[in-house]
């Protein structure tokens, strides 16, 4: 009886430990690979708790925080352009016009360059992810979490 | 029943996570709107924070007053349509012993809480916030939470997320109505 607790409760941890994120969830990454010079593209695939929302790269109201993603370091990797998903718009109570915001789930698109005398073999492109929730009426403090995405040089 | 030592810590962890503070100020506990009675209310924790002059201001300095402890931030959508609510209050019952005090929860600092103040005519005192103070008050993390301080210095409700204009004038008319209790033993004496 106490073990059948014990186990309910340890199967109950990783889904309340993800609940604890900030209400913004990433998902895995899967390794990116590539020879030197190709261009490589990341998708980072995250989830917004039901019923809250993070602003858009390009909120609509100079106030609210954008989600961003910065890459801190890229190793054999020359990092470009961030493709953001296609905002929704969606009035809330607390606002007069609906605010460009990103719900559910959605993938941020990270392009790459190898570069030209990257060593072969694995490697970590680390970066940070900015954002800030709200639900409809509270909103939680911006917070960053850490990326971390693993390549190959072929 | 003697209860296996493993299953006693994961239930304290579990309950961690899920929030559970028991008799603690944690807003997430205590959401009611309404008035707690007097025998529940539980002293305001007492804070000195910066004002935008620098100026170090103490919970106790509102000592005898009703306090509207209003936590927001401006990257917050539902704290800054409260605030019109407030500056309206401030007005209205500032005579009869009350007080708005702002606590914003802005990490970028005055540099940014300055200019929406002045933007929007806030006319109640907003200090600087900090870590050490939200954890005082529960660990304040849900925008806006707003207590309501009575004239004892106790805390009569705690109001987490976008609230009515009506559900703060309730609660700060019935408190105005209430003289304090430490105040009215004092004169008896």
């Amino acid at each position: 009886m106490v073990w059948k607790s014990c186990c309910g409760l340890l199967l109950c941890m990783p889904l309340l430990l993800a609940q604890s994120s900030g209400h913004l969830n990433l998902g895995q990454l899967h390794s990116v690979a590539g020879k030197r010079g190709d261009a490589l593209e990341a998708r980072i695939p995250m989830t917004v708790d039901a019923g809250f929302h993070v602003n858009s790269n390009k909120p609509n109201e100079d106030y609210l925080i954008p989600i961003k993603l910065t890459w801190t370091s890229t190793g054999a990797l020359e990092a470009g352009e961030i493709a953001y998903p296609k905002p929704s718009l969606e009035k809330y109570a607390f606002t007069d016009k609906p605010l460009s915001v990103l719900t559910g789930s959605f993938e941020v698109v990270a392009h790459f360059k190898v570069a030209g005398n990257a060593p072969a073999g694995p490697g970590v492109a680390a970066g940070k992810l900015k954002y800030q929730a709200c639900n409809s009426s509270t909103c939680f403090p911006p917070k960053t979490i850490d990326v971390t995405l693993p390549y190959s040089v072929q | 029943m003697k209860k296996h030592p493993l299953f006693v810590a994961l239930t304290a962890a579990l309950l961690a996570l899920t929030g559970f503070e028991g008799c603690s100020l944690s807003p997430t506990t205590v959401k009611a709107a309404s008035l707690k009675p007097d025998s529940d209310r539980r002293l305001a924790p007492e804070f000195t924070l910066k004002d935008s002059d620098g100026k170090l201001v103490h919970l106790s300095d509102y000592r005898g007053k009703v306090v509207l402890l209003d936590f927001w931030a401006t990257w917050c959508g539902p704290c800054r349509i409260e605030i019109p609510s407030f500056i309206d209050m401030q007005r209205k019952y500032k005579d009869r012993g009350f007080e708005v005090l702002g606590i914003s929860m802005d990490d970028e600092g005055w540099e940014v809480v300055k200019p929406f103040l002045a933007e929007v005519g806030v006319n109640y005192r907003v200090l600087m916030g900090n870590d050490p103070t939200s954890q005082l008050y529960g660990g304040v993390d849900a925008l806006p939470t707003t207590f309501l301080i009575d004239r004892d210095g106790k805390i009569a409700a705690v109001y987490v997320s976008l609230h009515s204009r009506k559900d703060f004038e309730d609660g700060v008319e019935e408190l105005l109505r209430s003289p304090a209790l430490h105040a009215s033993i004092a004169g008896a004496k």
